[in-house]
């Protein structure tokens, strides 16, 4: 009967195809031109590797459950931990919000019927699996025990780990990151709806601007890297190991001159991403949106110059070390006035407390510790203590899962109802948000402190009078693998069982906003024409808020 | 490490550093603090105060205030600088080894550190040290990158194949702390440690007496370069050798052919030894044969320790001398360590921990 209702009211409703249902064999998904159905297939691959790294944390934490290497030999230790850092920073960081949210939504928030270049867009999917099946394969093989650093002349001589077959997957990755920042590029400066001036563009807009900009400036240094590691490996051509000729500190430097930025890559788009939720969950325009736009352009020049941080200790000269300790300290100043911006934003606002929202003030909370560390090892002096230790491991986890990773599922959860035309559970959002902000916490504050005492990364055996803290920290990670878990059986729910979301449930200004759940294929029916600034919520700007109300009235009494 | 507490925050401070670093780190947590509780307390105070009460309110627009962005970029850039000059002071010391150290020579290999003393004492996975000098060591690897890490000391340097680098402390407090690899090396990396025991003076003294010591560097050296590679057969013979002088060149400028000049350190020599065709002293003819694969990492140790010891004083007596006795005279400087003959040994593990 309800399931009748359901189909009259759906092809009353609905006679338009959406991008979903627009072509339902394999063929009309792999030969896709659609940036959305790209993003789709981007969020099913890239989520496959997210759960492969962190079976991977898993096994870390368990193993460190005792002092002593019992649960994991150290020479799997080795290998568990490699594959846990390159599978989540080149096939889950990288890719998360850019590939998956920004191809979804960039075209969308812009007005435009898809990314500049569609068939490029594709190839890039295709770049990142081919990548991605290499180093899958060499996993099965038996894996690579470098340090996701690649460090030589480990790498390039001592070890006898698939190196090489890892190596090309990554380096094949690389161009799939440069692909889409490339396009994101052309995109943002061609395809813009009229009216849509550079300064009336979405935030999120702005950060991916300046994510692709270090992806097409700092990719291809990787692959350098990569080739030239292959070419001592392989060719014995002497060019990072000593003993044939070579210097290690080179590679240190052409590792991090793209690595550094690439940790921009990983949270500029976060940050996008919080511009957004924070605006528009108070319902209040941001706070110094110019600032918030320069300072993304800001991180991502000066992200090009701070790389000798990392080798403080590594042997460079004391007078580099200075430099690159004084480019830090003003790398910093950017990232404050974010998060100043983004509380001030708060102010006066009428603020709602969804699910994503939560995710938002989460970030705020764990971003600031993320970067405030960051100035602990900016500092030569305390840097030379701390770094190699697990205060670093706590920091970038701070920096990387406590942003990017829940901005990340604030932006999923966000656009969700965009994407799937679905609503999900309100109630298990907050309670697996929630749970993943307690177990983030539980598991990574107390290897600060592991830190401070000079417990060193990437150790498989440690001293026993760290053993309490280290059983907070594998307690924590328990916690935050359920939260994390949670939305994929909620989320997998609504798709099924979930409230039809509508066109704009939050009743938001965004382009995107103001098209179909989920769009069609060709984005808008009509060429939309902008005429109001960025994050104007008043009815004056086409939102119908009396309506709003009307319809929200009228569904409460049906649920 | 000595924490007896459940847990423990913060290691113990062993070295003249320990309290320059807590009190940076203090210094960072007041500041991280005074930044943090401002904004989480704004957020929740927002979050309450302006929490919606009618559905999709229209909330006056707030543009943003220039006033408001210049002082909250100048204030964290302010503080930023404090802290950068804060670290930049600390690791100025920690990377600036005085210059009337203790020199110790260690050897990191995959998975253990080998230690020698000026005095001949070799050590494995240890380190002992007197309390209250500065002691400076100068390290290599044979393989790949290690990192030299005393958590106690607050500072650490990595270890790095083919040169020569640098650490020093001066360790303020007898006991036991912990020696770690903290640069990953591979399969055994987190066996890679073991300890370093600070000494009272006598305490060191006993120890160094009670251990047999083998060949000093310098001995060693002089062995080497007069015997085991006959180094001595171009290097000395007076004005007409064939090979550069080494008198005197230790951290003296060197021109080189084609005019650059350079400071013949540790790494210098280290360099001419092993790649003799990249840096030729200007007057002398590219000659020599590569040492490389030759001559362990130890054994470099040795013949640099011994051409630092040579001094042009001591070669004016005997530079006239035939080749093979020329450098007797400074080897004796080797064992200007204070009193190797102290009261019967005591254990070093009994006595400091």
């Amino acid at each position: 009967m309800q399931t009748q209702e359901a189909i009259v009211q759906g092809l009353a409703a609905e006679p338009k195809l959406n991008y979903l249902t627009n072509g339902w064999t394999i063929k009309s998904w792999l030969l896709t031109k659609d940036h959305k159905r790209i993003a789709i297939m981007y969020l099913i691959s890239v989520s496959v590797f997210f759960f492969m790294g962190g079976l991977y944390a898993g096994a870390i934490r368990l193993e460190l459950l005792t002092p002593a290497s019992d649960l994991l030999e150290s020479g799997t230790y080795n290998k568990v931990f490699t594959q846990h850092g390159i599978l989540m920073i080149f096939f889950f960081l990288i890719p998360s919000i850019p590939a998956i949210l920004g191809n979804f939504l960039l075209p969308l928030m812009i007005g435009a019927k898809d990314l500049a270049l569609p068939r490029i867009n594709l190839l890039s999917l295709y770049i990142y699996w081919a990548g991605g099946a290499l180093v899958l394969f060499a996993l099965m093989q038996g894996g690579i025990d470098t340090g996701w650093t690649f460090y030589a002349p480990y790498s390039t001589t001592f070890s006898n780990t698939y190196v090489m077959l890892v190596g090309l997957g990554i380096f094949i990755n690389g161009f799939s990151s440069i692909l889409t920042g490339l396009n994101f590029i052309v995109t943002i400066h061609t395809m813009r709806a009229p009216g849509m001036t550079w300064f009336r563009l979405p935030l999120f807009v702005w950060a991916h601007y300046a994510t692709s900009l270090v992806m097409i400036l700092g990719t291809p240094v990787i692959a350098i890297t990569i080739l030239l590691l292959a070419l001592e490996r392989v060719g014995k051509i002497g060019i990072f190991d000593p003993s044939i000729g070579g210097d290690p500190i080179l590679f240190q430097h052409l590792f991090w001159f793209y690595s550094h930025p690439a940790v921009y890559i990983m949270i500029l788009p976060g940050m996008g991403v919080i511009s957004e939720l924070i605006s528009n969950f108070s319902r209040k325009k941001i706070f110094g949106y110019e600032f918030i736009a320069f300072s993304s352009i800001a991180i991502a020049v000066f992200g090009f110059l701070v790389w000798g941080h990392h080798m403080f200790i590594s042997g460079q000269s004391m007078y580099a070390g200075l430099v690159f300790s004084f480019l830090t300290m003003v790398v910093a100043v950017p990232s404050a006035i974010k998060v100043f911006n983004w509380t001030a934003t708060l102010y006066k606002g009428s603020i709602t407390f969804d699910t994503p929202m939560l995710y938002a003030l989460g970030f705020l909370g764990l971003f600031l510790i993320g970067g405030l560390t960051g100035l602990f090892l900016g500092a030569m002096g305390l840097t030379v203590h701390l770094t190699d230790t697990y205060f670093i491991v706590a920091h970038f986890h701070y920096v990387m899962v406590g942003g990017q990773v829940i901005a990340y599922l604030g932006g999923i959860h966000y656009w969700w109802p965009k994407m799937t035309g679905k609503m999900y559970s309100e109630f298990w959002g907050k309670i697996s948000a929630m749970l993943i902000f307690v177990g983030f916490n539980l598991t990574f504050f107390p290897q600060f402190i592991l830190g401070y005492l000079g417990m060193p990364r990437r150790y498989a055996s440690y001293p026993e009078e760290l053993q309490v803290l280290n059983i907070f920290s594998t307690a924590g990670a328990s916690v935050l693998g359920v939260g994390l878990l949670m939305p994929v059986v909620y989320l997998g729910h609504s798709l099924i069982f979930g409230k039809a979301a509508g066109d704009n449930p939050w009743m938001l200004p965004g382009l995107e906003w103001r098209t179909a759940s989920p769009p069609p294929t060709e984005n808008f029916e009509k060429m939309p024409v902008v005429t109001w600034e960025a994050y104007e919520f008043g009815e004056e700007n086409g939102l119908d808020l009396e309506g709003a109300r009307k319809r929200d009235a009228e569904a409460i009494p049906t649920t | 490490m000595q924490n007896t507490s459940w847990i423990p925050l913060f290691p113990e401070q062993a070295s003249t550093f320990a309290w320059q670093v807590d009190l940076l780190y203090a210094y960072l947590i007041v500041v991280s603090v005074a930044f943090t509780i401002p904004i989480v307390a704004a957020v929740f105070f927002f979050a309450l105060k302006y929490r919606a009460t009618e559905k999709y309110a229209t909330p006056d627009e707030i543009h943003g205030s220039m006033v408001l962005e210049v002082v909250w970029s100048i204030i964290p850039f302010v503080i930023s600088m404090t802290i950068f000059l804060g670290g930049a002071v600390i690791y100025y010391q920690q990377f600036t080894p005085p210059a009337d150290s203790m020199d110790i020579y260690v050897v990191g290999k995959q998975w253990m550190w080998k230690v020698q003393h000026e005095t001949g004492q070799r050590e494995i996975n240890e380190l002992h040290v007197p309390v209250g000098r500065n002691i400076k060591l100068t390290m290599t690897t044979e393989d790949v990158l290690h990192d030299f890490d005393i958590p106690a000391f607050r500072t650490k340097a990595d270890v790095v194949p083919g040169r020569y680098t640098y650490m020093w402390f001066n360790a303020t407090k007898p006991g036991k702390y912990h020696l770690f690899c903290a640069e990953y090396c591979g399969l055994n990396h987190s066996g890679m440690g073991g300890w370093v025991y600070v000494m009272e003076q006598r305490d060191f003294d006993n120890w160094l007496s009670g251990n047999v010591s083998g060949q000093t560097p310098v001995e060693a050296g002089k062995d080497l370069f007069e015997n085991k590679l006959g180094c001595a057969s171009c290097h000395s013979g007076g004005p007409t050798q064939r090979g550069a002088k080494l008198e005197g060149i230790f951290n003296n400028d060197v021109k080189l052919v084609g005019g650059d000049v350079v400071k013949a350190d540790d790494n210098y020599i280290r360099n001419s030894i092993l790649n003799p065709a990249s840096q030729i002293v200007e007057g002398y003819q590219p000659i020599m044969p590569t040492f490389k694969g030759q001559v362990t990492e130890e054994q470099l140790n040795s013949l640099v320790s011994y051409i630092k010891s040579l001094t042009p004083n001591a070669t004016t007596g005997t530079a006239m001398a035939p080749a093979a006795n020329a450098m007797a005279a400074p080897a004796a400087n080797a064992n200007n360590v204070p009193a190797a003959n102290k009261p019967a040994a005591k254990s070093l593990a009994n006595s400091s921990k």
